[in-house]
């Protein structure tokens, strides 16, 4: 009776059919758990741990560098780069567009970083559905190997805007 | 003045008039918000649904903040108001400490929803409901914020002064009953939360109007969730204390072990995540060992408290069905439960879809590294339709089927139409939460306007089959929003001109709570249910590994 107050002694022993379900679903929690720092040890997908303070003109510097020396083409206006995954990469997000393009080897290994100029916007790889928040005032570096090669899109997924869903940008693999 | 008192004639308990009364409004209150939220709740699904495409993205985008603000916000929680009168001063048999104060925080939660709504109407504010910084909305949307959350405050320490006063005048003897403990722990969450709303809308009103030069958009997403994911406990537990309530008006539940499910409920206070964590899983202002350990404390314990819940209310009805002769097999209690009482089916698509769907797709997408394939993708709305409206909203739903007939004493018109109510809304949510959470494994982003990008310099390949999902998600989606108008109509009809009831005890059908035999009573179809609820988790929390590590290496 969930609704009367309760009188006399209530707390009694747990019933052993009630304790096989509390051990069991405490087990699971831990495992649950475990998963988090176990898939940051060997798992090959996590969040990174690289963040930096910057402003929007300190990043647009360094994409602007990056594009003089790695600029390959041209797609819709926006530079096309190819470049060495020696170096870091930058691409930022501003209202309402991804730049630059980026071109990109298979197998190869990136710094990838990434800011926003403006309001808060979202980093989804389309198709495969890799998602990443960009926050103006942050650098996010995150460590990237493609394994798949083709055309890939940057969906800003973030409202930021009237113009939101015509955020989308591009990277390519070969 | 002397506190006036009825005494009900179907449940014994007495009534403090403010009591009622306050619990009158917050119920109107709530039910229009959900009339508006429904509206847009139609035009934002039509929208999304390829195939019909309804709005122009400012529409799109406007109705969306008005569909997210009246219901997320609005709805449930002049609803949650009311149930903590209900179960603060009626179950206590107290007067409610202070009615003037429980008058002006209405007051103020209503002021503060009409101007949000007015600056959202207005094309002040299309901002989401999240309105993350740096973008910005007229300033009384911030001001309706932080008048709401205020006005909500003081129901809450209301609630708080009649447990105080009940004690001190001796009202009940004892210990407090399990939903009033339930609502006790709700509040408890809500003060923390509602603290917070406080704390981040504040600075942000005053940037609108030019006072504060900058707000860290890192900053904002931390506090503006910490008040927005312990809120979602807030809704959880009342949830539960739901649960609790309609298992005892419709079966006469009795829960097997109050010291279990009171321990759950303190779960949920030591435990959520104060920190907010799992919406922050792939920002960039905090690092990954702050998020692995915010979004679980080391072991999960507020889900934890979710899954002895999940036990424990199926288990309080078994226990009552079996004592009353209904114990062959398995199943015989559930077979023959009431699936005809409108709150019956309420409860149970409740229980249900709130695990099976709710409980198992939240907690996998709030594992850091799954979230990669999840964060602001239609996954997430469709996890979160799955527990706070499948789970909360039809719970409240279920509950107001009593409201109506107790607090008003006006019968439900149409019950049986009340009883369809209940399985379009369910049902209707599940199969759009269905299609919307696997439409969001495609990548689906959530608040898109335009699912076929044909505005934008790029055209990405959309899966077909994320078109197929977006078309299931739109045909659940309209039974669920018919089941949502019903719930309208037949609660304003009912309330207006629904039979008068009689102060007669028996005229309003409440089950009777079975004796105790002094036998022990298995729950071994609860636990056949529950192991088969442990086994779908466990399929679907690897599923998800799986498809993670099939994506680029990141880290
Ligand atoms: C009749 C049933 C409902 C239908 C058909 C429905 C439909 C939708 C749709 C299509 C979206 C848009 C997703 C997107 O474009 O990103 C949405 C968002 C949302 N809904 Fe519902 N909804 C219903 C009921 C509710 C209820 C009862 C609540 C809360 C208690 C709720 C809370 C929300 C929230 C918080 C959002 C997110 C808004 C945002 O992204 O800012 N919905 N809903
Ligand atoms: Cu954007
Ligand atoms: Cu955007």
């Amino acid at each position: 009776m969930s609704i009367q107050t309760l009188k006399g002694v209530w707390w009694k022993k747990v019933d052993p059919s009630e304790k096989v379900w509390l051990g069991i679903a405490l087990l699971w929690c831990l495992i649950l758990f475990a998963m988090m720092p176990l898939w940051h040890l060997k798992g090959g997908q996590n969040p990174s741990f690289e963040t930096y303070r910057t402003t929007a003109a300190m990043f647009q510097a360094k994409v602007d560098a990056l594009v003089q020396k790695a600029k390959v083409g041209e797609e819709k206006g926006i530079p096309v780069i190819a470049p060495d995954p020696k170096e870091d990469v930058y691409m930022l997000g501003r209202l309402w567009q991804w730049s630059p393009v980026l071109k990109l080897k298979k197998g190869q290994t990136y710094r990838l970083h990434l800011s926003s100029m403006d309001l808060v916007h979202g980093f989804s790889l389309f198709p495969l559905n890799l998602n990443f928040m960009v926050l103006p005032g942050y650098d996010y570096v995150l460590t990237i190997t493609p394994t798949t090669s083709g055309e890939f899109y940057v969906v800003c997924n973030e409202f930021c805007g009237i113009g939101h869903h015509t955020m989308v940008g591009k990277i390519l693999v070969e | 003045m002397a506190a006036v008192f009825r005494t009900c004639a179907h449940t014994g308990l007495k009534v403090h008039n403010q009591a009622e009364r306050l619990i009158k409004v917050h119920a109107v209150a709530g039910v229009l918000s959900i009339l508006f939220g429904g509206i847009a709740a139609l035009l934002v699904l039509l929208t999304r649904w390829p195939a019909v495409h309804l709005l122009d993205p400012t529409n799109y985008y406007r109705a969306l903040t008005f569909h997210g603000m009246n219901m997320l916000i609005f709805w449930i929680i002049f609803f949650e108001i009311a149930i903590l009168y209900f179960a603060g001063p009626i179950l206590l048999g107290s007067r409610v400490a202070w009615p003037r104060i429980g008058w002006v925080g209405f007051a103020l939660m209503a002021a503060g929803s009409i101007l949000i709504d007015v600056a959202i109407l207005q094309g002040g504010a299309d901002v989401m409901f999240t309105s993350y910084v740096p973008m910005r909305a007229v300033s009384h949307f911030y001001l309706g914020w932080i008048l709401f959350a205020v006005g909500a405050l003081l129901g809450v320490c209301n609630f708080f002064a009649t447990l105080v006063v009940a004690r001190a005048e001796r009202t009940y003897e004892g210990s407090i009953s399990l939903v009033t403990f339930g609502g006790a722990t709700a509040a408890i969450i809500a003060l923390v939360t509602l603290a917070h709303g406080a704390i981040i809308y504040i600075p942000t009103w005053l940037w609108s109007m030019g006072y504060v030069q900058n707000i860290d958009a890192g900053m904002y997403r931390l506090v503006f969730w910490g008040l927005g994911h312990p809120s979602q406990q807030i809704n959880v537990t009342a949830m539960v204390a739901v649960w609790y309530l309609l298992a005892t008006l419709t079966v006469g539940a009795i829960p097997v072990n109050e010291k279990v499910c009171r321990t759950a409920f303190l779960l949920y206070i030591l435990f959520i995540n104060l920190a907010s964590a799992h919406h922050l899983l792939v920002d960039p202002q905090l690092s990954p060992a702050w998020k692995v350990w915010n979004t679980s404390y080391g072991m999960y314990l507020a889900v934890l408290a979710s899954m002895v819940h999940g036990m424990t209310v199926p288990a309080s009805v078994e226990v009552a069905q079996r004592r009353k002769g209904l114990s062959k097999g398995l199943f015989e209690w559930l077979a023959k439960a009431p699936w005809g009482n409108p709150s019956f089916a309420a409860l149970v698509l409740s229980i249900t879809l709130f695990g099976f769907m709710g409980g198992i797709t939240g907690v996998t997408f709030g594992a850091e590294q799954v979230n990669i394939i999840s964060h602001n993708t239609l996954r997430i709305p469709g996890h979160f339709h799955s527990t706070v409206v499948a789970g909360t909203t039809l719970a409240f739903m279920g509950l107001t089927y009593y409201v109506v007939p107790l607090i008003w004493r006006r019968a439900v018109v149409w019950p049986r139409l009340a009883t369809f109510q209940a399985y379009a809304f369910g049902l209707g949510i599940m199969i759009f939460a269905g299609g919307m959470t696997t439409a969001g494994s495609y990548a689906v982003p959530r608040r898109h306007w335009d699912v076929q990008f044909a505005n934008s310099i790029f055209q990405p390949p959309v899966e077909p089959a994320a078109y197929l999902f977006l078309g299931v998600m739109g045909i659940g989606g309209l039974l669920a929003v018919l089941g949502g108008a019903l719930y309208v109509v037949i609660t304003v009809v009912s309330v207006f001109f629904g039979k008068r009831i009689p102060d007669v005890a028996g005229a309003v059908p409440l089950a009777a709570v079975p004796q105790d035999t002094g036998k022990h009573t298995p729950i071994s179809g609860t636990l056949v249910l529950v192991f088969v609820f442990l086994a779908a988790f466990i399929i679907y929390y690897f599923l998800n590994w799986k498809w993670l590590s099939d994506i680029w290496l990141v880290k």
